[in-house]
């Protein structure tokens, strides 16, 4: 958010209306656009304001406890037996992931906005969590949308909401997923235009807000930078994140985009393998389309009807990525790969054994991916790896997986 | 009508208006969803339409994510898709109807995915060929007019445009700029069921938008029956029905949503009672 970026900067995006290349844009119903342009204007000029940005740091110090630490994981280095590996802890915020990081920002753009009723969607019921949390924090009201589905998969996370005060509206329309919760978010919005603010999850939907979460989330590759130089006197030579929506990582890459030395993996959800038709692997395994108001690519079938998503992992199990990481993919800066359900819960269970962390399903794909090359690594190099979020919602879904693959 | 023939695209939507403004009524839109709920019921309502009074049709281009759309017109475009139905079948369907009728503009109405994904140039093409007059296409607002409105007016294809209550004066005339055809005004404000249709709300909207527009405005606004039709018709130069034909569709299925025997007579039955109500009221000569 501070530094200028260069006029032929990989960091410059998006254009005037929103696009990264051919990605992006404002695909939205008319309804919808006069809200667009609203959140647009007032966050231009939030960005300017230095008192909205040291609001933001207050929150970041005193509430949610950044900078989050940058952790050398010695015993999973030792187990790889490569290069080094860091974790960025940011499943220690408070919440327990990153999500917190763009919900704080949003939140306080809402109450500038003088806007004190809040509508969000959620996946995993992590952002969820984070915006009913917020919405507690600053006495707003609050209303989530999840998908049927994954109201019964998230149990504890929706406990967590309802506990919070917010309303949980558990969506049944189209598939009752992820993606029928952000249809059902963006209708609702449509006809409380005048009272609400819709807090996006991540760094997708309509000019501004992939732009807008990404600046959020930023903080996680700024606060990277500043403490590799201290502890290596250099920046890594890799980085890799878990992409579902893809906040996370672009948080983490964004910073480094320019770094051009610097390696930088998303990984996406395999699935059951990316041949077996049941994944979210929407760049290795889709192809550009316009859904949620953005051009990114996205897996649908040859007459463009929106397909089914699968991952073990319901943070990841949306059918579109960001249109950033559309733009990143397709001009080579960044590389995208996937891991698959089965090695995410491998590696779920080695970070367990060997660091004593419990990380979420979600950067267990990073971690899986991470698996197959640190190893033929040279010792002096580095590798970060986003550790966006912790593994406590997903007990219930991990166990009885666990138990059948004999890694108890 | 003789004077519409040899008409297509936007001048078949501009022929319509004409004649009826000379009839001194508003024009009846009817919606429903391309092969909802199976491709040759879906044709048998879509070729008995005009018969039954539509004026004018909205064809829907059933798409699994109707992000604008109320639950009874997400259903419907489910239930084409679970039948088979995809952008080809659309525009087959649009091909035999326009076999028999050359006079009924065609409007289809949609989201852009499916028709980024056919290929904008071919969509044309294949549009106009079938005889579509027009395209309404929910998630394109002005602000993306590159992608396929200023292609379609470039080939005579009509472009549509949704105004709502939130279109401030401001936004109006972006809004209006590359529209054509007609302008189609919705309430966001979900009043679908009640008794009174607001006639003084509607015409001030329609007289908000005419102060930008010479195009003909159509109002679709949650109307269920004859004497909300006709009242609507009284103040804009049409109304639209949607929601409440889908509905008709639905409630004439069987358990397991197939079509029975009642399905084309009630929703054709349903359609001729709106359009006597549209033609019962007819309007004061235009001042004009």
């Amino acid at each position: 958010m501070a530094a200028t970026a260069q006029p032929n900067s990989l960091r410059a995006g998006p254009d005037a209306d929103g696009h990264f290349g051919i990605f992006g844009g404002r695909y939205v119903a008319e309804t919808l656009m006069p809200l667009i342009l609203s959140v647009e204007k007032a966050y231009e000029e939030a960005k300017a304001d230095p008192e909205f940005q040291r609001q933001i740091a207050y929150y970041h110090t005193h509430y949610i406890g950044r900078p989050s630490p940058l952790y050398f994981a010695e015993r999973l280095t030792e187990h790889f037996g490569g290069a080094k590996l860091y974790f960025k802890r940011d499943e220690l915020n408070h919440t327990g992931a990153h999500k917190i990081n763009n919900v704080m920002g949003q939140a306080l753009l809402a109450k500038r906005m003088g806007k004190t009723r809040i509508i969000a969607e959620t996946g995993a019921g992590q952002h969820g969590v984070a915006t009913a949390t917020a919405c507690a924090l600053f006495g707003m009201e609050c209303e989530v949308f999840m998908g049927a589905e994954d109201v019964e998969r998230q149990k504890p996370n929706v406990d967590r909401m309802r506990l919070l005060g917010a309303k949980v509206h558990p969506v049944t329309s189209g598939s009752g997923t992820l993606k029928d919760a952000m249809n059902e978010a963006l209708r609702y919005w449509v006809s409380k235009a005048e009272t609400h603010f819709y807090i996006i999850g991540t760094v997708a939907g309509p000019h501004p807000y992939p732009a807008m979460v990404r600046d959020f989330q930023s903080i996680i590759g700024i606060e990277v930078k500043q403490q590799m130089m201290a502890a290596e006197g250099r920046l890594p030579d890799t980085l890799v994140a878990c992409i579902g929506g893809g906040s996370n990582a672009m948080g983490l890459f964004h910073p480094f985009l320019d770094d051009t030395d610097v390696e930088i993996i998303g990984v996406e959800a395999g699935g059951l393998g990316l041949n077996s038709g049941k994944h979210a692997a929407s760049l290795n395994g889709g192809r550009p389309g316009v859904l949620h108001g953005n051009r990114t690519y996205l897996l649908q079938d040859d007459d463009g009807q929106i397909t089914e998503a699968h991952s073990i992992s319901a943070g990841l199990d949306y059918p579109g990525i960001g249109p950033e990481h559309s733009w990143l993919n397709d001009i080579g800066r960044v590389k995208y790969v996937a891991a698959n359900d089965e090695d995410a819960l491998r590696a779920f269970a080695l970070c367990t054994r060997k660091e004593g962390i419990i990380p979420a399903l979600e950067p267990s794909h990073a971690l899986a991916h991470v698996g197959t090359f640190i190893g033929d690594r040279p010792k002096d190099q580095i590798v970060v790896m986003n550790l966006c979020g912790r593994g406590d919602k997903d007990m219930d879904a991990v166990m009885p997986k666990l138990e059948k693959m004999g890694l108890l | 009508m003789s004077d519409a023939r040899g008409k297509a695209g936007v001048s078949r939507i501009d022929a319509k208006f004409a004649a009826l403004r000379a009839e001194g009524r508003g024009a009846l839109g009817i919606f429903v969803s391309a092969g909802d709920p199976d491709f040759e019921t879906g044709l048998a309502i879509l070729k008995g339409l005009p018969g039954a009074g539509a004026d004018m049709i909205e064809f829907g281009m059933p798409f699994t994510d109707p992000m604008a759309d109320g639950p009874a017109i997400q259903e419907s475009s489910q239930r084409a898709l679970k039948a088979g139905m995809t952008l080809t079948g659309v525009l087959e369907m649009v091909r035999a109807f326009r076999a028999g009728d050359q006079d009924t503009p065609m409007i289809l109405m949609g989201y852009y995915n499916p028709i980024y994904s056919y290929g904008v140039d071919r969509f044309i093409e294949d549009a106009l060929a079938s005889g579509v007059d027009g395209l309404i296409v929910v998630d394109l607002p002005p602000e993306e007019d590159r992608e396929l409105c200023l292609p379609a007016l470039a080939r005579g294809l009509g472009f549509v445009r949704l105004a709502t209550p939130t279109t401030d004066d401001v936004r109006l005339p972006a809004v209006l700029k590359n529209t054509a055809g007609f302008v189609y005004y919705v309430s966001i404000m979900g009043i679908t069921g009640t008794a009174e249709v607001p006639t003084d709300l509607v015409t001030k909207a329609v007289e908000r938008l005419k102060r930008h527009t010479d195009l003909p405005v159509c109002v679709g606004f949650g109307i269920t029956t004859p004497e909300q039709a006709a009242g609507i018709a009284r103040c804009a130069d049409g109304a639209i029905v949607g929601t409440a034909v889908v509905k008709t569709i639905k409630a004439s299925l069987d358990h397991e949503g197939r079509a029975t025997e009642a399905t084309v007579s009630d929703t054709l039955g349903f359609v001729r009672g709106l359009a006597d109500g549209v033609r019962g009221a007819r309007r004061p000569a235009p001042h004009a």
